[in-house]
């Protein structure tokens, strides 16, 4: 069984990110790119159900621009067995990347995708499911557990309040919580392997129309700073201020 | 032309987000209509008859809506959508699942986590945690939008007369079955819509000093409790107490850290309580930063006083 994942480059969570000078984009010169954090942990998964002999190969995919290819290399420094990267200059909107990758997948027939649960860049967290959609496909978001057995996959989802086990008729797409996994830390020697590695580029022009509405981003702000907030020297007059804010009875 | 808005129903009813969706789908303009899909409902649909500004109930009665199955739901979202020019949920767990399956059936653009609506087509929504607003137009045709309910007044239950239609099940898709589920109990508020979250970090140590350290504190303020990544993480708090960018975003009237370090994924589900209170023994930490006031101290000894003088 293939799995293929889907790896996105995200500016570096530990980055603080803002606005273009002219307000109408992220500022993304000169700042430090890395792979999405939930994709890590999608992409762990998928090695580990790998080395337990459940699935025969792990492709990592991403689309996006010659850049990136670091993020690939790190997928395939993890485990990954192959890397796709659909080259595209253009910025896709999620249904445009479902899309891309629907065709994808009726190329390399993967019986599981693995996606994060959001990229941090747009916090959409709409890929999974409008890729699952396109394929007619069930889906499992925000996973924090995956068993895989018989041709079924029971997963165990994060949501409000609680979590919750479905079980899927694969295939199926999975979007990964950061509870899913610990990633794996990358050793040198694994870099080296990845060299070895086969890393594909695919113009995406070449798999076809990805025609789909697209949301167009007029500006990009800060929000607005909260006022300047005090120190307060100790309880009682911290009971004293949220009382006077009416916060406290 | 109408907006329909997908509803949730929990253990309790109606759930909340559902009427600040419900707020914001009346921003847009036309009448708005809300599904009700699940089993034995009925109940339920008389309720929501009397919430301000809701005109229509369409109600699908069924028991394979009865767990909020996506592959099940869709396909019923996707018939009845031909009469509206927009689907509206809140960005729940529940309305994050559904709707970009929705969108994609419809083959229409989709805005998630709305926070503010300019015009019929032109919304802000946060990024990057929250850390910057984008401000995005939708094409013409039609949309598909979740909301962030903390940031739209939840409708009133009262003062609407709403006619209430049942609409056909569209079936079992029978690809994903639903096997169990576990909700916390508490008789705490629930911590997306309290009016008061006290959160405890790493710090806190371990799972028994996080509970005998904040529940009493808790119960006294009638507060719910939420916790940082890294407390949750290492087993001190259960997944649902997470604040942040992928835990619960909340919007309470005080929210007070306990040995939070401030980072921005913890920030950005924070941002937009009235009050915010930092306990911190770092004078450097970003939590600094946000909180309306401060005390550099020990939460081990803030806490017991802050109880002391609670009561006094
Ligand atoms: C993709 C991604 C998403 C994330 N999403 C979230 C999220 O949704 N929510 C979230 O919270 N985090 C999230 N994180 C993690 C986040 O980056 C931080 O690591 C986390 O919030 C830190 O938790 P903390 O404040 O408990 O721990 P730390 O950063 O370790 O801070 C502990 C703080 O406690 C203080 N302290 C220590 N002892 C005491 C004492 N006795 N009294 C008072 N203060 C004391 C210290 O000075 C320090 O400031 C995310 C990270 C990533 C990469
Ligand atoms: N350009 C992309 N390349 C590869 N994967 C992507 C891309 N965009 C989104 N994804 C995947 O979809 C997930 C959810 O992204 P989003 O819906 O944008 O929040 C990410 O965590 C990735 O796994």
């Amino acid at each position: 069984m293939k799995i293929l994942v889907q790896i996105k480059r995200v500016i570096d969570y530990q980055v603080t990110v803002r606005p273009t000078a002219d307000g109408r984009n992220v500022e993304t010169a000169g700042v430090k790119m890395s792979i999405n954090p939930f994709d890590e942990n999608a992409l762990e998964a998928a090695v580990r159900l790998k080395e337990a002999g459940l699935a025969t190969e792990v492709l990592a995919v991403a689309i996006g621009s010659a850049a990136n290819q670091d993020v690939l290399r790190h997928a395939l420094a993890m485990g990954a067995d192959r890397a796709l990267l659909l080259e595209t200059e253009h910025t896709l909107g999620s249904l445009q990347t479902a899309k891309a990758l629907k065709a994808l997948v009726a190329r390399e027939a993967p019986q599981l995708v693995l996606t994060g649960k959001q990229a941090i860049d747009d916090d959409a967290a709409e890929t999974a499911q409008m890729l699952a959609a396109l394929l007619d496909w069930p889906q499992a978001t925000f996973a924090s557990a995956i068993t895989l057995a018989d041709g079924v996959a029971t997963v165990v989802r994060e949501i409000d309040g609680g979590q919750e086990t479905l079980q899927l008729n694969l295939p199926a797409v999975i979007s990964a919580d950061l509870r899913l996994n610990d990633p794996r830390f990358i050793k040198l020697p694994a870099l080296m392997m990845a060299k070895k590695k086969p890393l594909e580029t695919l113009p995406l022009a070449e798999l076809g129309a990805v025609e789909a509405p697209a949301l167009t981003l007029e500006a990009v702000n800060e929000p607005p700073a909260r006022p300047a907030g005090r120190v307060l020297g100790n309880v009682d007059e911290l009971v004293a201020a949220l009382r006077a804010a009416k916060v406290l009875s | 032309m109408s907006v329909l808005v997908i509803a949730e129903i929990d253990t309790h009813g109606l759930k909340t987000a559902t009427r600040s969706a419900i707020s914001a789908a009346a921003q847009l303009g036309g009448e708005v209509h809300v599904l009700l899909a699940g089993e034995n409902i009925q109940g339920i649909a008389l309720q929501a008859k009397e919430i301000k500004g809701l005109s229509k109930i369409l109600v699908a009665d069924s028991p394979e809506y009865a767990q909020g199955i996506a592959e099940n739901l869709s396909p019923l979202v996707r018939q009845l959508a031909a009469d509206y020019q927009t689907i509206v949920a809140a960005a729940t767990s529940f309305g994050k699942n559904l709707l970009p399956r929705v969108a994609a059936l419809l083959d229409v653009a989709m805005v998630s986590e709305v926070t503010q609506i300019l015009a019929p087509r032109r919304f802000v929504r946060p990024i990057y945690a929250g850390n910057l607003n984008a401000t995005v137009a939708a094409p013409v045709g039609q949309l598909v939008l979740t909301i962030r309910p903390t940031t739209f007044a939840p409708a009133e239950l009262q003062g609407g007369a709403a006619e209430v239609v049942a609409v056909a099940s569209t079936g079992d898709a029978g690809k994903a079955r639903f096997v169990s589920r576990e909700l916390a109990v508490s008789d705490r508020p629930e911590l997306a819509t309290a009016k008061v979250v006290i959160s405890g970090g790493r710090s806190l140590g371990s799972k028994e000093a996080f509970h005998a350290t904040l529940t009493p504190l808790a119960e006294q303020l009638g507060a719910a409790i939420g916790a940082t990544r890294a407390a949750v993480d290492s087993g001190m708090a259960p997944n649902d107490w997470q604040v942040g960018q992928t835990g619960t975003v909340i919007a309470p009237e005080l929210y007070i850290a306990f040995g939070v370090s401030g980072a921005a994924q913890h920030v950005g589900g924070i941002k937009d309580a009235k009050i915010i209170v930092a306990v911190n023994t770092d004078p450097d930490a970003p939590i600094f930063k946000v909180a309306d006031y401060g005390l550099v101290a020990d939460l081990f000894t803030v806490i017991p006083a802050l109880q002391s003088a609670l009561k006094g």
